[in-house]
């Protein structure tokens, strides 16, 4: 399963970003076989619409589970209709790091 | 050019996949079943099963007024087709998702919602913890820390105390039909400790 995350820097211990649009880097977590990808998110700088556009942008990586601070409002519907799960973490100092331990302790 | 149809939320996917009918040659007649689209049920049970009028049950399906009352004529007349002429109804297809609930983890603090229905009793899917209750909201979890206060029209700024449990924004401005909003809804970054 592949688990995106919306985060502050392109290191393990750079923070999950309180926007899903507008954060600085996706990191896509692959559970199948621990694999990580930082990717500079190209929406980051969008006027409008960036929660949009960045679903648009994930969706090709085939992700099942979007980790961020906050979501827009108007991203819910389309994360339904692409039955991609939304989870929202609530303490913004958790990092990459520990989200991608948490997650691999879940799995076993 | 072709317009785009967008996908129409449903609130809860139906629990069965159609009906029989029953009577002498019920078998032979109901080989031709009635297609009745989700978006029709959900026109219908919105309507007749929870008995909203049609203006409420636009929002809810985030359609035109116009457009649910199509939607919601092509429902009775597809079940009075197959009333009348007793074949089988099934309940299928159109382009719709399943508006999906929020959960929150009594354990790690996370909200998350469960696209997929099939799942009753979800786990975290942080931290795996059993400890998950129920939550509602109105779209973003930010604007949940604050459960009572007001619903605002961003039309006309018409404000009404807002109804726990109930998204503000299936709410109707009463002096001009707008959906409502959360009155100054925070949007993130808040310091506001819930509980
Ligand atoms: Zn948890
Ligand atoms: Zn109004």
């Amino acid at each position: 399963m592949r688990i995106a995350m919306a985060s502050t820097g392109n290191s393990l211990e750079a923070k999950i970003d309180t926007s899903f649009g507008r954060c600085a880097w996706f990191v896509i977590y692959d559970t199948s076989n621990g694999g990580i990808e930082f990717i500079p998110n190209p929406t980051k700088g969008v006027e409008d619409h960036a929660g949009q556009s960045a679903v648009e942008f994930i969706k090709e990586r085939n992700v099942s589970k979007i980790i961020s601070g906050d979501f827009g409002l108007k991203i819910k519907p389309m994360l339904d209709s692409l039955n991609i799960q939304m989870i929202v973490v609530n303490d913004n100092t958790l990092t990459i790091h520990h989200i991608i331990q948490l997650l691999k302790k879940e799995e076993s | 050019m072709a317009r785009i149809k967008r996908p129409r939320k449903i609130l809860n996917p139906p629990s069965i996949k159609g009906f029989k009918p029953y009577g002498s040659d019920a078998d032979l007649r109901s080989a031709d079943p009635v297609t009745v689209l989700f978006e029709e049920y959900e026109a219908l049970r919105l309507s007749d099963y929870d008995r909203l009028n049609h203006h409420q049950a636009s929002i809810m399906m985030g359609v035109s007024r116009p457009t649910f009352t199509r939607i919601y004529a092509a429902a009775l007349q597809k079940i009075a087709i197959a009333f009348v002429e007793g074949r089988k109804i099934a309940i299928e297809g159109g382009k719709v998702y399943f508006d999906s609930e929020w959960h929150h983890c009594n354990a790690c603090g996370c909200y998350f919602n469960q696209p997929d229905k099939n799942i009753a009793n979800p786990l975290c899917p942080l931290c795996g913890s059993e400890k998950i209750s129920d939550y509602e909201f109105s779209g973003s979890p930010q604007y949940s820390r604050f459960s009572d206060g007001k619903c605002k029209c961003p039309e006309c700024e018409y404000e009404q105390a807002h109804q726990p449990g109930l998204p503000c924004k299936a709410q109707a401005c009463p002096q001009c039909g707008h959906a409502m909003i959360r009155a100054g809804a925070p949007r993130r970054n808040h310091k506001t400790k819930q509980r």
